[in-house]
């Protein structure tokens, strides 16, 4: 199995403070990796500074054996990284539709691809022709994360998709991972929620303090109630 | 295949709120002037004026605006391009004088349409430079933008007086374009009424591309996020400069017309208008090309009712209206969803 992306000592800046205290990190292709830690821990900051949002002030990403440290971040996401931000990154005053051609990069959808994304997320199918800024936040959400998969990419970066949804729709979130997962994809998900993360994980790091703090199996974390407690502060059954 | 469900209750469609108060309050608004006014004919011309300054105010403010929303850049060196729009029309006018003085009203047409190439050229290759040299060293900092476009504006006035002298110069309608079209009591200008045809044009335009291209779809999506159309995978710096050169443009469009309406062109006609251009995309909402037409029309025309009811109050009457819409809704008439 070969990593997809790698990070090596990876420092990140923003302004006056120093958040990332170099972040080593692997990314296995063709699976799905949890990326776990307390609020603040520097999740969301690796992942804007793979996607170039941040630039590194020190260290190496390589994707696909590919330098991608220094590359602003449209070339990043030519290259096949897809983002779904924190905030969705849902352009509001575009329609649903509007919103999923901007992210076909010819400008036209394959309606084949589509039938599928209408068949994970049927909503969207529905509501096509409105304004994405009426949906509600689950729609928002399946409408970043459609976004994202509307052609296929080499590896996906989705942040804190479950966060402020209804345990319902989250557990229909985590259904759509899955089927997604058994296409093949390969995945970096952001995740607040552990009983998602024990769900969807092949693999899992941990992050606290702007560095990974454990790397392995998500099973043998999901086992391991003691390492949950010290690494994340948790007890699972908080989480049943 | 596994299909989430959707998290509103039951499904059923959002309904989609279509905003028509700003736009009726235009229709509002004059036919409240009528009785005001009390005569029609003279309510015909002011409001026909009124529209046709509503026009150029628009094309003089609408790259402006746009600038702002997919930059975030406040650009207090637009009023650069107005100026030099309307100088440069000087470079189409000179060898055809004879035009200007046809009786052919093609020919006159095509004087006009001239200067109005000729200065879309300029200002827009002005604008490429403006943006390299000025804009780019302070993108993010809007405290010196402010300070190195003011700069850039004083810079470019002084140049106007060097290279086309420090008086005023008076600039001749062509013939054909001159007086009125009088249709029972009510006069309208002849090339207000242009001014009306050319302003409407150029905003259907705007709003084809805006709504039809993939271009005006990356520019909307720019507006709202610019962050998450590069992480689309869009050079939006690039689609930045291509805007700015077509706002460049568009103010010297809207300069020629203004020179041409004032019969006069002066270095400073560029920052004059320049507080009313603020006003107009104030009031529109920052960034929304729709906002900024709406905004414009308003401004117009409460400037000419004012002028002819109240003419003491006519100086403040477009702060005063900015006020009252802000006071109606802080964000503008139609304020963009910001990321």
């Amino acid at each position: 199995m070969t990593d997809m992306l790698k990070l090596h000592g990876v420092h990140t800046h923003i302004g006056q403070y120093h958040i990332l205290h170099g972040v080593d990190l692997a990314v296995p292709r063709g699976q799905l990796t949890m990326l776990l830690g307390r609020n603040g821990a520097g999740k969301t900051t690796t992942l804007r500074t793979i996607m170039g949002l941040w630039q590194a002030s020190q260290g190496s990403i390589s994707f696909d054996g590919r330098d991608i440290t220094k590359l602003p971040t449209p070339e990043i996401a030519q290259g096949g990284i897809a983002y779904v931000p924190e905030n969705m990154g849902i352009f509001a005053d575009l329609t649903v539709r509007e919103n999923m051609i901007l992210a076909a990069r010819n400008g036209e959808i394959d309606p084949q691809r589509l039938k599928w994304i209408f068949g994970l997320f049927p909503a969207l199918e529905k509501f096509w022709s409105l304004a994405a800024g009426v949906l509600s936040g689950g729609q928002k959400q399946m409408l970043a994360i459609a976004r994202a998969i509307v052609e296929p990419r080499e590896l996906l970066l989705i942040d804190e998709p479950t966060k402020g949804l209804a345990p319902a729709i989250i557990m229909n979130m985590v259904q759509a991972f899955k089927e997604l997962k058994s296409t093949g994809a390969t995945i970096l998900l952001v995740e607040q929620n552990f009983l998602a993360a024990k769900l969807l994980g092949d693999h899992v790091a941990v992050m606290d303090d702007g560095r990974v703090v454990h790397r392995g199996a998500m099973a043998e974390l999901a086992e391991d109630t003691v390492l949950q407690q010290k690494l994340l502060g948790l007890s699972m059954d908080a989480h049943q | 295949m596994t299909a989430v469900a959707d998290t509103s209750a039951s499904a059923t469609l959002p309904k989609v709120r279509v905003d028509y108060l700003p736009v009726l309050l235009v229709p509002i608004l004059m036919l409240a002037a009528l009785p005001l006014v009390g005569s029609v004919s003279t309510w015909v011309t002011l409001t026909v004026a009124a529209l046709a300054m509503g026009m150029m105010i628009f094309l003089m403010a609408s790259g402006l605006t746009l600038v702002f929303g997919l930059m975030d850049v406040l650009n207090f060196g637009h009023g650069v391009f107005i100026s030099f729009g309307a100088y440069v029309s000087l470079i189409a006018l000179g060898p055809l004088a004879s035009w200007v003085e046809s009786d052919n009203i093609w020919l006159n047409v095509g004087v006009l349409l001239a200067c109005i190439a000729t200065a879309m050229l300029i200002t827009g290759a002005l604008g490429y430079a403006f943006e390299r040299v000025v804009i780019r060293p302070v993108y993010g900092q809007h405290l010196k933008q402010i300070l190195i476009t003011m700069g850039g504006m004083i810079v470019a006035e002084q140049m106007i007086h060097v290279i086309w002298g420090a008086s005023p110069i008076p600039l001749r309608l062509p013939e054909g374009l001159r007086g009125a079209i009088v249709i029972g009591d009510a006069a309208m200008e002849k090339y207000r009424v242009i001014a009306v045809v050319l302003g409407l044009a150029v905003f259907g335009i705007m709003h084809l591309v805006l709504n039809r291209t993939k271009i005006g779809l990356l520019i909307r999506a720019g507006v709202e996020n610019a962050e998450m159309v590069e992480a689309l995978g869009y050079k939006i710096r690039r689609l930045f400069v291509g805007v700015f050169i077509a706002g460049s443009a568009l103010a010297g469009l809207g300069g020629v017309l203004w020179a041409f309406y004032r019969q006069t062109l002066t270095a400073g006609m560029g920052m004059e208008v320049n507080v009313l251009i603020f006003i107009v995309i104030i009031i529109g909402g920052l960034g929304s090309v729709g906002g900024c037409f709406i905004g414009a029309l308003l401004v117009a025309l409460v400037a000419n009712y004012t002028g002819f009811l109240a003419p003491k109050l006519a100086l403040g009457s477009s702060i005063l209206l900015m006020v009252v819409i802000l006071l109606w809704r802080p964000q503008g008439l139609y304020p963009v969803a910001k990321r």
